[in-house]
């Protein structure tokens, strides 16, 4: 049958699609809109400090970048311990709860884990500040004596254990149940048809899940695990109540003398703080901002490298 | 295959070189018993002065975890070994995160729950209380009505924004908008709070402002990256051939994204969407500065100060006074009906994903 | 299987609808009885509206314990405190954002030089002392009781100088008390306070040579623990052995508190050496009529005197621009400065009641508020 060609054919637009799109779109741009009014806020308000002179600055500093360096790496540092504990931890739960519990108990252990997101962070200090703290200072005491030789746990062991190990901890566990979720959904979307081709050609459980499963779900985990980063980040009254901080730069994870993080800063000088010194602070909200932004690339860069597995392009 | 010599019964081809199926329960068993054993010998010579259960629970698993690498190297060869050491990885990080979030609850469960049951927690507000007495009423209705409206606003904008970036953003929008997304996850709280309260000074000229609908705002701020991160990430795993299928068939894209795309993953945003709730529900620093505190009911979102309940754990841990016990019971208790009402709310959700989604193989 | 399942979706919406329920029909609050339908016996005040304030988290459990018995006796009345520090406080004053504010230190000149736009223009805010708390060095070691320290002692634990529970700087103090030879955790403030200031305060007044740092809000040397707020201090404590720390009294609650060298002779911490020491203490200079900042002073040596005190003012325009807001804040600063409002304080948050002859200025100046 002969079709008259002239040119693509062109497909009716439909009110429908005209009206969801534009909507999706013009949802999107609202967050546009509204970080752009974060980040305007945010550098409105910093300005003053940025260009403040020596002896107005809290902490005697004599500009602004000395004043924020320490807490730019204590929130880099608690953060990163927090995540080299809990992205293994994480990925194993998922695993166990996706591929390794029995079908009837899995959705139960899911519930059971996403529990801990239900805890406010306010609960989190406190269980950090009562019972682990506590509970955990005689091995910080142990590792310093036996293990003190290594640079990390050298130093005068603290006496209530309210170090940046401690809140590294308390941090993994109040990122996990968010990484554990997004991991969890990730893998149980992982096509069936690769996992039994695996299995069919006689891997093993394990060989089948580094074969099929986390290829499949990388880019998932990284973005996982960037949720959580975000969360350990910016977390602020925890830190807050479990840290000892001090005006200091080190790697030690059991001494009294801790660097600070930026949030937990920002709600310990706030309520005393007038004048510049608000600015100050707003300003270290804007580094972390900062912070998050370049952590967040880096994290793009890598999960699209990887974009082939994913189902939708 | 080898040919047993002895007088016993001819071994199962299907079960020579694999370990008798008890062997990995009497090895766990076995290494949590012996380093029982071993803590309970470093106590009674004085070493420690409580039993350390955490300790022989954590060291015994990881014994096991050798063990077993050991053991079945040795019977059943390089793979099956592999195989098994990974299983038993896994298993020990799920008891690795069981452990804090058992001492978690049984921490709020003993100090919360003989508060939480007393009558007057439901019916009370904190207004004209100094004793023991009082209760959460405040503070549940301010939580309940700024979360909700938190959700209604950041729900359907984070939700559509993850359709626009699967399913139609193409581009340098569609890029920018997911690398702001990512940094929206980077907002301190405060941070959201702190805006919040100057977006709405400069609306209303007031400098005083406190609402409950400025906490809704600053909740929102926090809470759309989370749901658009994970709305974004189920979206994308729905297969393509769903979508192709739709359209194959003559059905408009919007009609597929509907009716196809959502509820194939619905599963997974409602879980991102309550996980998004529970990460702000539990929120103080911002709804300290923008919704302020108070001892009584208001239900007005619009005017006036509002309490909620992580504001009045941390406020009643904060300001005890001289009778401690009162204000450490009630902060508790506190804690405990917060995690109560997400739990709740998880269940109901739950409920509605399973209604709502497509029959599937899992 | 399918059946188990129908039954714990159903039992779980069963619950889901009952803690609904529970919520929904509990949101009458059951204490905030309707002032109209409250009974005739008391005669009903005609005062009505709402304050809000912001400031000191010392005065917090005190406004607590004022808020309550003036909103009794007031039931129209919403009086809100919100402690999120003194700075705040002030600030919020300053920019009108808060009706009065609570502050552990009287407002400073600049800040007096610009008027809250609440305040009748021309007319100024003023201090009125109204909390005094002692400030408690509280330590927690196995088995000593009745520690005894003085001035330079304490500064020498505070910065770092004595490290050791037997050092002889100690030991001297306390002859005949078992003293361990263990390592002294010192736990402070991680958050600035008011409580930071006054002690630093007195530490350079009377230590001067040890302590060679000048009073601040933040701890000012890198020695010890750090820990937020009265509460988190007091818990750090609690849970670390032989660890000290400067706290206000009414968290030092199952604590021992040292004993305080005070001319010649130890004095156990009491309320009324605190509220003596500061009635005594000399006006700030250079306040308006009607302010009474106090410059604290630390080196009073009376008997049972207690240098180590923190006072927290309630800080009110004199004449405000609205006219029932200001009778409102007379009112309730009344109630605060009366006897009746510092004995609530006392029970409820620890405070030292204002003695007798400072009292009475208070109460002179509140009654100028209009």
């Amino acid at each position: 049958m002969a079709t008259p060609t002239t040119g693509a054919i062109k497909a009716r637009v439909r009110l429908g699609d005209r009206v969801f799109s534009s909507s999706t779109v013009f949802a999107g741009s609202l967050i546009l809109v509204l970080l752009a009014a974060v980040a305007i806020f945010l550098i409105v308000q910093s300005i003053p400090a940025i260009t403040a002179k020596a002896g107005t600055l809290p902490n005697a500093a004599p500009n602004f970048w000395v004043y924020v360096w320490p807490l730019v790496f204590g929130t880099v540092w608690a953060a990163a311990i927090a995540l080299v504990i809990a992205i293994p931890i994480s990925i194993g739960v998922a695993l166990f709860i996706s591929h390794y519990a029995p079908r009837k108990l899995s959705q139960g252990l899911g519930y059971v884990i996403d529990l801990l997101a239900a805890v406010p962070s306010v609960v989190f200090g406190l269980w950090g500040v009562l019972v682990l703290a506590k509970g955990i200072q005689p091995f910080f005491v142990w590792l310093n004596e036996n293990l003190g030789w290594i640079p990390l746990f050298g130093g005068v062991v603290s006496g209530t254990g309210k170090t940046v190990l401690t809140v590294a901890i308390v941090l993994a566990v109040m990122v996990l149940p968010i990484m554990t979720a997004v991991c969890r959904e990730i893998f149980l979307q992982t096509p069936v048809l690769h996992e039994e081709a695996a299995l069919a050609l006689g891997a093993t459980r394990w060989e089948m899940i580094r074969v099929a499963v986390l290829p499949f779900a990388r880019p998932g985990i990284i973005s996982a695990s960037m949720l959580g980063l975000g969360r350990a980040l910016g977390e602020t009254l925890a830190v807050a109540m479990v840290l000892s901080p001090a005006i200091v730069i080190n790697f030690f994870l059991l001494t009294a003398q801790n660097p600070n993080t930026i949030a937990a800063n920002i709600a310990l000088q706030f309520p005393e703080a007038s004048g510049v010194g608000i600015n100050t602070l707003i300003a270290s909200g804007l580094v972390l901002f900062v912070i998050t932004f370049i952590v967040n690339a880096i994290a793009r860069i890598a999960v699209n490298r990887r974009k082939a597995f994913s189902g939708a392009n | 295959m080898a040919v047993s010599t002895a007088a016993g019964p001819m071994p199962n081809a299907l079960t020579t070189g694999r370990l008798p199926k008890g062997t990995i329960w009497m090895v766990l068993g076995g290494s949590w018993l012996l380093l029982g054993l071993v803590f309970g010998l470093v106590q009674m010579a004085g070493g420690t002065k409580q039993y350390n259960l955490v300790g022989a629970l954590f060291l015994g698993t990881v014994l096991f975890d050798i063990l077993v690498f050991v053991i079945s190297y040795l019977v059943e060869g390089v793979r099956q070994a592999r195989d098994r050491l990974a299983t038993s990885l896994v298993t020990t990080a799920f008891i690795i995160a069981l452990l804090p979030l058992v001492s978690l609850i049984y921490t709020v469960l003993l100090n919360g729950l003989g508060r939480m049951i007393q009558p007057s927690f439901f019916s009370q507000s904190m207004r004209n209380v100094l004793g023991a007495e009082g209760g959460a009423v405040h503070a549940i209705v301010g939580t309940l009505e700024i979360t909700a409206v938190a959700a209604l606003i950041s729900v359907p904008i984070g939700l559509l924004t993850s359709i626009y970036l699967v399913e139609y953003g193409r581009g340098t929008l569609a890029r920018v908008i997911t690398f702001m997304v990512d940094v929206m996850t980077g907002i301190p709280s405060i941070v959201a709070g702190l805006f919040a309260y100057a977006f709405f000074v400069l609306v209303t000229g007031n400098v005083g402002y406190r609402s409950g609908l400025g906490g809704s705002i600053a909740l929102a701020v926090l809470m759309i990256p989370v749901v658009v991160r994970s709305s974004e990430e189920m979206l994308k795993l729905v297969p393509n051939e769903l979508r192709e299928a739709s359209y194959a068939l003559g059905v408009p894209k919007w009609l597929t994204v509907v009716k196809i795309v959502i509820p194939t993953s619905i599963a997974g945003i409602t879980t991102g969407v309550m996980l998004s709730i529970a990460r702000v529900i539990g929120e103080t620093a911002p709804l300290l500065i923008i919704a302020g505190l108070t001892d009584s009911v208001n239900y007005d979102l619009v005017h006036d100060r509002m309490m909620t309940l992580p504001v009045l754990v941390y406020t009643q841990y904060s300001n005890q006074g001289a009778h401690q016990s009162d204000f450490v019971n009630r902060a508790w208790a506190g804690a405990l009906t917060l995690i109560l009402i997400v739990m709740a709310l998880n269940l109901v959700a739950r409920l509605i994903a399973r209604i709502f989604a497509p029959k599937l193989g899992r | 299987m399918n059946v188990n399942r129908r039954i714990v979706t159903r039992a779980s919406s069963i619950a889901a609808i009952a803690i609904a329920a529970t919520i929904v029909l509990s949101s009458c609050a059951a204490n905030e009885a309707a002032p109209s339908t409250s009974g005739s016996a008391a005669p009903v005040s005609k005062l009505s509206g709402t304050l809000n304030g912001i400031g000191s988290s010392a005065q917090g459990a005190a406004q607590t314990a004022w808020i309550a018995g003036f909103q009794t006796s007031n039931p129209k009345v919403t009086i809100n405190y919100d402690p999120q520090g003194s700075g705040a406080g002030r600030t919020n004053f300053i920019s009108g954002a808060a009706d009065f504010a609570g502050s552990d230190a009287a407002l400073k000149d600049t800040e007096i030089a610009t008027p809250s736009p609440l305040c009748k223009s021309g007319t100024k805010a003023i201090d009125l002392p109204v909390y005094i708390s002692p400030i408690a060095i509280a330590y927690n070691v196995a088995g000593l009781k009745d520690l005894k320290l003085d001035a330079a002692t304490i500064a020498g634990i505070f910065k770092g100088a004595i490290t050791k529970w037997d050092d002889a700087a100690i030991k001297s103090l306390n002859s005949g008390a078992t003293l361990p030879s263990a390592p002294i955790t010192v736990v402070h403030r991680s958050d600035d306070s008011g409580t930071t200031q006054n002690f630093t305060d007195y530490l350079s007044a009377n230590a001067p040579t040890v302590w060679d740092k000048p009073a601040a809000q933040t701890f000012p040397y890198a020695v010890g623990d750090a820990a937020k707020g009265t509460s988190g201090v007091a818990d750090a404590v609690k849970g670390a052995a032989n660890s000290i720390a400067y706290i206000d009294e009414s968290g030092a609650t199952g604590l021992g508190i040292a004993q305080l060298k005070v001319g010649d002779s130890f004095v156990k911490i009491n309320a009324a050496g605190a509220a003596d020491v500061v009635a005594k203490s000399p006006a700030a200079t250079g306040r308006g009529t009607n302010d009474l900042a106090i410059a604290i002073d630390r080196k009073n040596t009376d008997k049972n005197a207690w240098p180590l005190v923190l006072v927290s003012y309630l800080i009110v325009c004199n004449t405000y621009d609205d006219a029932a807001k200001g009778s409102l804040v007379k009112a309730y600063a009344s109630y605060v400065a009366s006897a009746e409002g510092q004995a609530a304080a006392a029970t409820q948050a620890g405070s030292s009641p204002l003695a007798k002859d400072l009292a009475a200025k208070v109460a002179a100046a509140i009654a100028t508020i209009k």
